[in-house]
């Protein structure tokens, strides 16, 4: 049997249809559960193969593009895919699957209730995704952008207490009145500038904007993608733990914040222009808030002893990395920020997934209880250290690579501090996430049991994977590097 | 027939009025009333099609009496998108809120109900239609009057209904007759009462002391009738004692013809370079910002849900005057996307509130507590009404604030951006108010079992599929916007 | 200061001191009936401005006579007023008609003592 030629165009189009069509196999079969669920699995697997393709294509140096309609004048609704869609369409699309599966295993470990919307909401929000991943404008970005907020919403809220309804409004509160005060406003200025939305290699801003008001505009962008998580905007994240982990390690280690600093990096690329960037010294600033937040988080990481509230925090100092790195402007930095979504994803949501099978084997979430416990869940707390040095930049793991590539593109950006402030982090980053790893194996347990109690398979296998990729994309990541279209080496 | 519509879109509901009291049967009312907010938007409608083709204004001679000496009705690009708006909605609130109006007015006065009903739709059509400054001022005292009287019959309901109108009876009536003074002080510059000779006529004359009154008059006076900020205390008691049908409709509309009025005098007849306007747009301006934030502000701790998007409108219709204030071409047409957006967004909302008060009885934050499971279809209308208020992409709301925002970038009032941005964000507050009500708590042992009917749905859904479809596909919207704005301004941009 | 010009447009101060007293009885006076005369007089100033305005020196009631040379004064606002003289009416009687409903309800026709009556059943209305 011959498979029908998968054009870049039907590539889009299945990236952008498989999750509702997954949305919509989950209600229709939500009474049974296995057959639901394995349909998911199953368009993930798809969804996956797709995005596979559709990097490779680009990475080719091959082109896709789709336009949906116009809508308003001036405006269509277009997809055009270039190197940092792709990839995070890969990321996106390849973890999905795998994070499902997972899922499954959480949802029914823990007893959580109302699966089916679960699954709904999850598959619509990785549908949001894409549509952000593959935008060819930043009208279409930011239709999808807000999809996203609203269609997690159910997902922070999922338990349906008076703590996650209290944490949802903080993160409805925050992504919202960021996207809509600034980012919009940001948009808008765009428009009223350069006259229209489409990502330009290059930038669109060169010699139509005065340079002084280029950090203003940068500042509404930056501040505007909540989802970054640029601090002072960086509540909602914290506050997103108190969802069930599948929710935690794919979208808020995954998805949405990946959206986010997505965004910042197609903003600084494609909008403004890096080589405006650097010439008029606009987002030094941003550096150094970037820096700031980097720092910060981590300092808060150490501090916790909740582990979800501890990765949390690390995800907002690792997505100022991205952050950082697309301020700092040069073609090194902005190839290492982007290899960073690659990597911190692998890397984050083995965490993620870890702290959640910790949770279903043992009703444990907090730190102090999980001495010892690396002697019983061997596989678990293995992969665990995978992910952590991954996340500390140490190699063999993929993580080693991008925070390289920051250093250096510091280094090239004349900001040498920078370099310092990356190492003092990974110092940190060594404390709080080998503090786990350390004492999970080698110190006495408080409860005295030492047999075998291993999470469900199904999370398991989900676990092995991410972090067996952690590994190999330390030795293929110059499959993923990319080389972007107007960014000047 | 159809030589006729311009004037018949008006007349079928105006003699509807007695019809429906010479019949003295409340079904045969209610039919009546369908039957003649349908006839009058079809008319409307293909009068707008007629325009959006030709790119021609339609001039109807009344009684074959040319202009001036006569009256004409004058369907150009700016009404002619209007008035199908406005008799949409009288047709659809009209069809779905037999039930709330058999719920909360008594069963005797329905006649009389449907009687004044039609006079104030008449009226309203009436406003846009014409092309006579006194025909206006007859129109608007028409549809006010019977918008007392049914606002008015809430008081079976909530006595408040009482001196509310009354309220609005005294302020509506400042307002206009302010307007019948500055019409009286232009007839006495000009000497004429048709709106394109005045136009005409004004430059030349205009920059006297008279010419500057009769603005300051017109102006103040449909400041009144726009509840612009701080004219708009009558609002509120009104719209949120009026029996639920009526605030459906007077929410949508009656404003909406206020704002086109305020447009057509404005720009239609004083022009861009009249002396004031200048002055006027600064009022309209910062006005429009502090009614956004007033209204806003005001709504966030409002608990009864009428009341609410009461002052909600208060803020929207600020975002209209903004758009008026930028004195552009641009402005204009985000003026008039949002008078659209609006009209359709508010009417969603008023209606599902409708829907659920024929159960509950007085709407409230605590009423509709876990409402979202009993009702399902009528909250999610709600729901997605307050999107829209908030300006989620997909919504009509998004588009309306798109283009007010770029307008007022063109024209570099960035701190008046910052602060249309920022009162939007704070209308999140209390749409999340609400749907955390209906949606996150548990609905009390002792609180109204809702056992969810079409009726309750259908027309705010209706509403909202029309948002929805103005959100994704707001080309033809805009459009229409953008030729009724360069119609209104003409020569003068 | 010369006063002549006052003087000689002696209606248009007529029509202004009707209308501000109108207006201020409408604001400052609490009794309903009383608003209701105000509106009264503040309207039929703005009668008295459109019919001084439409007379012409030496002009006589706009009545054809088949005389052509006689000088007739405007009937344009004569007609415009009667339409604003029926808009007035009904707007007295509307507005009665709701006074008397307040009467029923409220047993006052004070404008404050109708406000701390709402104000006494609002506290009862949303305590429940």
């Amino acid at each position: 049997m011959t498979l029908p030629a998968l054009t870049p165009d039907l590539l889009i189009a299945g990236l952008l249809l498989l999750p509702l069509i997954a949305a919509s196999t989950t209600v229709l079969t939500g009474k049974w559960d296995n057959l639901r669920d394995t349909l998911s699995i199953a368009t993930g697997v798809i969804t996956a193969f797709f995005a596979i393709s559709l990097f490779r294509h680009i990475s080719a140096g091959g082109e896709a593009s789709l336009s949906l309609f116009t809508f308003a004048p001036g405006f269509t609704i277009d997809f055009v895919v270039e190197p940092l869609g792709a990839l995070f369409a890969l990321v996106a699309g390849c973890l999905w699957p795998v994070a499902t599966l997972y899922s499954v295993g959480y949802m029914r470990g823990a007893h959580e209730k109302n699966h089916t919307r679960f699954f709904f909401y999850y598959a619509v929000a990785i549908h949001a995704a894409m549509g952000i991943a593959l935008s060819g404008n930043l009208l279409t970005l930011f239709i999808f952008y807000e999809i996203l907020t609203f269609s997690t919403y159910p997902l922070v809220t999922h338990k349906g207490n008076a703590e996650s309804v209290a944490s949802g409004r903080v993160y409805l509160g925050i992504l919202v009145s960021s996207s809509v005060a600034f980012l919009l406003l940001g948009m808008i200025g765009v428009w009223s500038i350069a006259g229209d939305l489409t990502f330009v290699p290059g930038g669109v801003l060169a010699d139509r904007l005065d340079p002084t008001y280029a950090p203003i505009l940068l500042a509404l962008f930056a501040f505007g993608i909540g989802k970054a998580a640029l601090m002072p905007l960086h509540r909602w994240l914290p506050a997103a733990m108190v969802a069930p982990t599948p929710v935690s390690a794919l979208l808020h280690a995954v998805a949405v914040v990946k959206a986010g600093v997505f965004t910042v990096l197609k903003v600084v690329i494609y909008i403004f222009g890096t080589d405006y960037l650097l010439s008029t010294g606009a987002s030094v600033w941003l550096v150094w808030v970037a820096s700031f937040t980097l720092l910060a988080a981590s300092v808060v990481a150490i501090q916790k002893t909740n582990l979800k509230a501890r990765l949390a925090y690390s995800t907002i100092s690792q997505l100022a990395y991205v952050v950082l790195g697309a301020a700092l402007a040069t073609s090194i930095a902005v190839q290492g920020a982007a290899l960073h979504i690659l990597m911190h994803a692998a890397g984050k949501i083995t965490l993620f997934f870890c702290a959640g099978a910790i949770y279903v084997a043992h009703h444990h979430s907090d730190l102090r209880d999980m001495d010892g416990l690396g002697r019983r869940m061997p596989v678990t707390f293995f992969c665990f250290a995978l992910g952590a040095l991954s996340i500390m930049g140490i190699p063999p793991l993929g993580g080693a690579w991008s925070k390289f590539m920051l250093m250096i593109g510091a280094l090239d950006a004349g900001q040498t501090v920078i370099v310092f402030v990356l190492m003092i982090s990974s110092l940190m980053n060594l404390y709080y996430l080998g503090q786990p790893v350390i004492r999970g194996f080698f110190a006495p347990s408080s409860d005295k049991e030492e047999t075998l109690a291993e999470a469900p398979l199904t999370m398991l296998i989900p676990i092995m994977l991410t972090a067996l990729a952690s590994v190999l994309l330390f030795f293929y990541a110059d499959l993923f590097l990319l080389t972007f279209e107007g960014v000047a080496p | 027939m159809l030589a006729h519509a311009p004037i018949l879109q008006i007349i079928i509901p105006l003699l509807a009025a007695p019809l429906i009291v010479l019949l003295r049967q409340r079904d045969l009312a209610w039919i009546v009333a369908v039957a003649a907010t349908a006839l009058s938007f079809l008319f409307s409608a293909r009068l707008f099609l007629q325009v959006a083709a030709t790119g021609e204004p339609i001039i109807y001679e009344i009684g074959a009496w040319p202009a001036p000496i006569g009256i004409i009705y004058v369907i150009d690009s700016a009404n002619a998108l209007v008035m199908p708006l406005i008799a949409g909605i009288a047709f659809i609130v009209t069809l779905v809120g037999r039930g709330m109006i058999e719920a909360e007015v008594d069963a005797r006065d329905h006649t009389l109900f449907f009687s004044a009903w039609m006079l104030t739709i008449a009226g309203m059509l009436g406003q846009v239609a014409t092309n006579d400054a006194f025909n206006i001022f007859v129109f608007l005292e028409i549809s006010s009057l019977s918008a007392y009287a049914l606002v008015a019959m809430g008081a079976g309901r909530d006595a408040r209904a009482l001196p509310a109108a009354f309220n609005y009876l005294i302020l509506g009536t400042i307002g206009a007759t302010f307007y019948v003074i500055g019409i009286g002080l232009l007839y006495m510059l000009t000497g004429t009462l048709n709106i394109g000779d005045l136009a005409a006529r004004l430059p030349e004359i205009g920059d006297t002391h008279t010419g500057f009154a009769a603005l300051a008059f017109i102006a103040l006076g449909l400041f009144l009738k726009i509840a612009l900020f701080p004219l708009h205390f009558w609002l509120t008691p009104a719209y949120s004692f009026a029996p639920s049908a009526v605030s459906a409709l007077m929410a949508a509309t009656a404003t909406k013809v206020s704002v086109y009025v305020l447009i057509r005098l404005l720009f239609g007849v004083f022009g861009l370079n009249f002396p004031g306007m200048d002055e006027v747009g600064t009022l309209l301006l910062w006005l429009g910002v502090a009614g956004a934030f007033a209204g806003t502000l005001a709504a966030i701790w409002e608990t009864d849900l009428k009341r609410l998007f009461a002052q909600s409108s208060i803020a929207q219709l600020g975002y209209m005057a903004i758009g008026m204030g930028l004195m552009s071409s641009a402005g204009l047409a985000a003026t008039f996307i949002h008078l659209v957006n609006h009209a359709l967004m508010k009417g969603a909302i008023f209606l599902a509130l409708g829907g659920l008060a024929m159960h509950v009885g007085r709407v409230t934050m605590s009423s509709i507590a876990g409402v979202g499971r009993q009702a399902p279809l009528t909250v999610a209308a709600l729901l997605f009404g307050g999107l829209a208020l908030i300006g989620v992409p997909l919504t009509a709301g998004f588009i309306s604030k798109l283009y007010l925002i770029r307008a007022q970038l063109d024209q570099q009032l960035y701190v008046i951006a910052l602060l249309t941005v920022i009162s939007s964000v704070l209308a999140l507050v209390y749409v999340w108010k609400i749907i955390e009500a209906a949606y996150m708590q548990d609905r009390p042992k002792d609180a109204v079992v809702i056992r969810e009917t079409p009726a309750m749905w259908v027309g705010a859904w209706i509403l909202v599929i029309a948002t929805i479809y103005f959100g994704v596909q707001a080309e033809s919207l805009v459009d229409a916007a953008f030729r009724a704005a360069e119609t209104m301004l003409g020569d003068a941009q | 200061m010369n006063m002549s010009p006052l003087l000689a447009q002696w209606n248009y101060v007529l029509v202004i001191g009707l209308m501000m007293i109108g207006f201020y009885t409408v604001i400052a006076r609490g009794n309903l009936i009383k608003k209701m005369v105000g509106l009264n007089i503040f309207q039929t100033s703005v009668f008295m401005l459109y019919i001084s305005m439409g007379k012409i020196k030496g002009g006589t009631a706009p009545i054809l006579t088949g005389d052509a040379t006689t000088v007739y004064s405007n009937p344009l606002p004569h007609v415009l007023i009667l339409t604003a003289i029926v808009v007035g009416v009904a707007t007295t009687a509307v507005g009665y008609a709701l006074i008397i409903r307040i009467r029923e309800t409220y047993g006052t026709i004070e404008e404050d003592e109708i406000i701390s009556a709402i104000n006494a059943q609002d506290g009862h209305q949303d305590a429940s």
